[in-house]
């Protein structure tokens, strides 16, 4: 027998792509970020910029589609669940995008300055919260519970990192006050890789929710 | 209270033990006196000696023979009426008034009819006295029968498959002939077979339309004369110039005449209650 | 939006004297869903049956404006009733086959058009059941009574009967209100499959339905005298989530009356 809903599990299954497509375009747009702020690469910044208005339109897009899948389908369940997890999640994507934009200024900023320091933790930073980021999508789409709790537990790690950078920025600041304000900058583009960690968490939360029905804060 | 509810309960038990006490002893002394008539050369053979001894054979073949003129006459008339009453003259004003003569007709004693068939039948039309008027007869007193019962089968098929049917693209005769009339089909048979068991024991429509009191020949043509059971029982038992000596012959026919009127009443009483329990085909 | 396929033109209809649908002007697209929402009375059905002219068979019904069907006004003089009902089927609310065969079901829109050519008769029922996505379910009984269906294959063989006639437009009549959850489904899965090829019209005061399935919805209401009328139309996409007309909106957020 045929399911006789396979036309809304065909757009469930479309929305879920369209999620996983938003996701990969803010994983790339922090990804350049930081390749700019280290090849002090001001092109690939302004690119990360622009690019951000199609991540915007994907958002407002999904967030239709949900709407209108949840009037015309009546969702129940672990369909609605999904749903609502889509619809939270873009939120959180939107605004890793947004941070990697945030950098991208910085760095346009930043290229009219001699550097500061050689970049350690920083790019570890990004890669750490962009495995995060990664592994969260990756859950969503297996829907891996186990996966989404372990990908959390790496805040700590990316919240470790944030203190190390504040701290030896700081004697940079203190050193030098003429450093102050590259110091700060360098500052802030931490406080977003941090967020984006966060971010990243929050869509891990999501996945659980969406596969078991159970909603908690796993890393507080 | 008690005890006037129970009066009221004695009052109807009392008319049910009188209807059904006379049904049986009428029944019991027919079967009791007629039985012993009966046998191979009783319904095979005609009267003998004066009709007094031999068989009913011209009789019985004189009545199956003029039931099944009816039946031909009755049948398509009757469908047809109904049909046109319940399918196209639907609420119609012209359709009321058919309906109300119908009715009528049902409650005309059947004496009448006898007349009519002399007047009409026999005389106006030139039928002649035989086969032919007394079926025509019968015919009429049996058409609102068929008529009634038939309408009441066309009634019992769903509105829904005519509906399915016009919009198919069915024409209405398409509709009748292909959906309605196969589904009323067993209703239809029952009113048919009523109609004979009725048609068949009814002497006074042929007294004056076609029946002899004796004939040493079988009818050849549909316009000859016939001998008919029903008449054969009453002359017996009026007309009989020695009523006792003939009372085997009497009591004989009228079981004949019974079985084949119940044995009808029987298949039409199946033929419903298959209708109820589910519908045929 | 589809081309159109039936123009409905101030369309009139009474029962006698009274007022039944009052002007209804509606562009139905073609190869598509159009749902017919609203409360019991509104006239959905009249409106439905206007579509292929049932309403007629009902004494004293009249009907005023125009309803074109690929650009013919099908209540001109010289319009032919058959022809007209096998351009557009009909499926009505409760499965009704009718008491013979599975296969004599299918085949009864092609025996009443005279053909008689029995391959051609089989093939046809067979496209028509499989159409009906019912082939699957019955082929091994084709000449059982169709009686003896669940209610979901018996609506889905009277679809198949109303293809079997080759239509360009279906109307249906609530074909789901008599059956359960799933059957409804499978119902409604089939329509999605149908409007590739035709143009589907549905009635349903099930407006959770009428959102799954359709591509647009007209939303019908009563006056104050009780006569049907057309109130919003529009793509169901928006009717769902943005109508336009506050009575709308009080009636798909289950506010109205």
């Amino acid at each position: 027998m045929v399911n006789p809903r396979h036309i809304f599990d065909e757009e469930l299954r479309n929305l879920r792509a369209d999620l996983l497509r938003m996701g990969t375009l803010a994983r790339e747009a922090v990804d350049k970020s930081i390749k700019a702020l280290i090849n002090r690469d001001t092109n690939l910044a302004e690119e990360v910029i622009v690019g951000d208005d199609i991540i915007d339109k994907m958002d407002l897009d999904i967030e239709m589609k949900c709407m209108e899948l949840i009037a015309r389908q009546q969702p129940m369940a672990r369909d609605l669940r999904t749903i609502g997890t889509i619809l939270k999640t873009i939120t959180d994507l939107e605004r890793i995008a947004d941070h990697a934009v945030d950098i991208a200024k910085i760095v346009k900023i930043l290229a009219d300055q001699p550097p500061l320091k050689p970049y350690i933790d920083i790019p570890r930073m990004c890669e750490l919260s962009l495995s995060m980021l990664d592994d969260a999508l990756k859950s969503f789409v297996s829907e891996d519970t186990e996966l989404a709790k372990k990908m959390c537990e790496r805040d700590d790690l990316v919240d470790a990192l944030y203190n190390q950078v504040f701290r030896e920025l700081l004697t940079y600041m203190m050193e030098d006050p003429k450093a102050v304000v590259r110091a700060l900058y360098l500052i802030f583009v931490a406080r977003f890789l941090e967020r984006v960690a966060d971010h990243a968490t929050n869509v891990g939360e999501r996945v659980i929710y969406m596969v078991t029905g159970v909603l908690k804060e796993l890393n507080v | 209270m008690k005890f006037r509810e129970r009066i009221y309960i004695a009052i109807t038990a009392l008319a049910v033990v009188i209807v059904v006490g006379l049904l049986f002893f009428i029944i019991f002394d027919i079967f009791k006196n007629g039985i012993g008539v009966i046998s191979w050369e009783f319904i095979s053979q005609p009267p003998r000696e004066g009709m007094t001894k031999g068989g009913i054979f011209p009789a019985l073949y004189g009545t199956l023979l003029r039931t099944l003129l009816m039946l031909i006459f009755v049948v398509p008339v009757g469908i047809f009426t109904a049909v046109y009453l319940n399918e196209y003259g639907r609420g119609k004003r012209f359709s009321k008034w058919i309906r109300l003569a119908i009715n009528n007709l049902a409650s005309i004693p059947s004496i009448v009819f006898g007349l009519f068939g002399l007047g009409f039948f026999v005389l106006f039309l030139r039928l002649g006295a035989g086969l032919l008027s007394a079926a025509l007869t019968v015919g009429l007193l049996t058409l609102p029968l068929v008529v009634v019962s038939t309408e009441e089968a066309l009634k019992a098929v769903p509105n829904s498959y005519r509906e399915a049917g016009f919009a198919l693209g069915a024409t209405k005769w398409q509709v009748i002939k292909m959906i309605v009339l196969p589904q009323a089909l067993p209703g239809i048979l029952t009113g048919a077979i009523l109609s004979v068991s009725r048609g068949m024991g009814e002497v006074a429509p042929i007294l004056f339309t076609g029946v002899a009191y004796y004939l040493p020949y079988l009818p050849s043509s549909i316009f000859d004369q016939f001998m008919d059971l029903g008449y054969h029982i009453y002359i017996m038992t009026t007309q009989s110039f020695n009523v006792e000596l003939t009372k085997p012959i009497q009591y004989g026919s009228t079981l004949v005449l019974l079985m084949l009127t119940f044995s009808l009443n029987i298949v039409a009483i199946l033929i419903r209650s298959k209708i109820r329990r589910g519908r045929i085909g | 939006m589809n081309n159109i396929k039936i123009s409905v033109k101030n369309l009139n209809i009474y029962y006698g004297n009274f007022l039944a649908l009052k002007d209804i002007t509606l562009d139905i697209p073609e190869k598509s869903i159009t749902a017919i929402i609203g409360p019991s009375g509104c006239g959905k059905s009249t409106f439905l049956r206007a579509l292929n002219r049932m309403n007629e068979l009902l004494p004293n019904v009249r009907t005023e404006g125009e309803v074109i069907l690929d650009g013919q006004n099908i209540y001109n003089d010289d319009v032919d009733l058959v022809s007209l009902r096998r351009k557009v089927g009909m499926v009505f609310q409760r499965p009704n086959p009718f008491p013979k065969s599975i296969f004599e079901n299918v085949a009864f829109g092609l025996r009443i058009q005279g053909i008689k050519n029995r391959e051609q008769i089989e093939e046809i029922v067979e496209l028509s059941l499989r159409r009906a996505a019912l082939w699957d379910e019955v082929k091994d009984k084709l000449h059982k009574s169709a009686l003896e269906l669940s209610g979901g294959q018996q609506q889905r063989l009277c679809i198949a009967r109303a293809l079997a006639v080759q239509p360009e437009v279906i109307l249906m009549d609530e074909p789901a209100s008599a059956l359960d959850p799933i059957a409804t489904l499978r119902i409604e899965d089939l329509m999605r499959e149908l409007k590739e090829e035709y143009t589907i019209v549905i009635v349903t005061h099930n407006m959770q339905q009428a959102a799954r399935v359709s591509d647009f919805t007209a939303f019908f209401l009563t006056d104050d005298n009780r006569a049907g009328m057309l109130i919003e139309y529009g793509r169901t996409s928006e009717i769902f989530t943005m109508p336009k007309d506050p009575r709308t909106e009080g009636y798909i957020t289950g506010r109205y009356g």
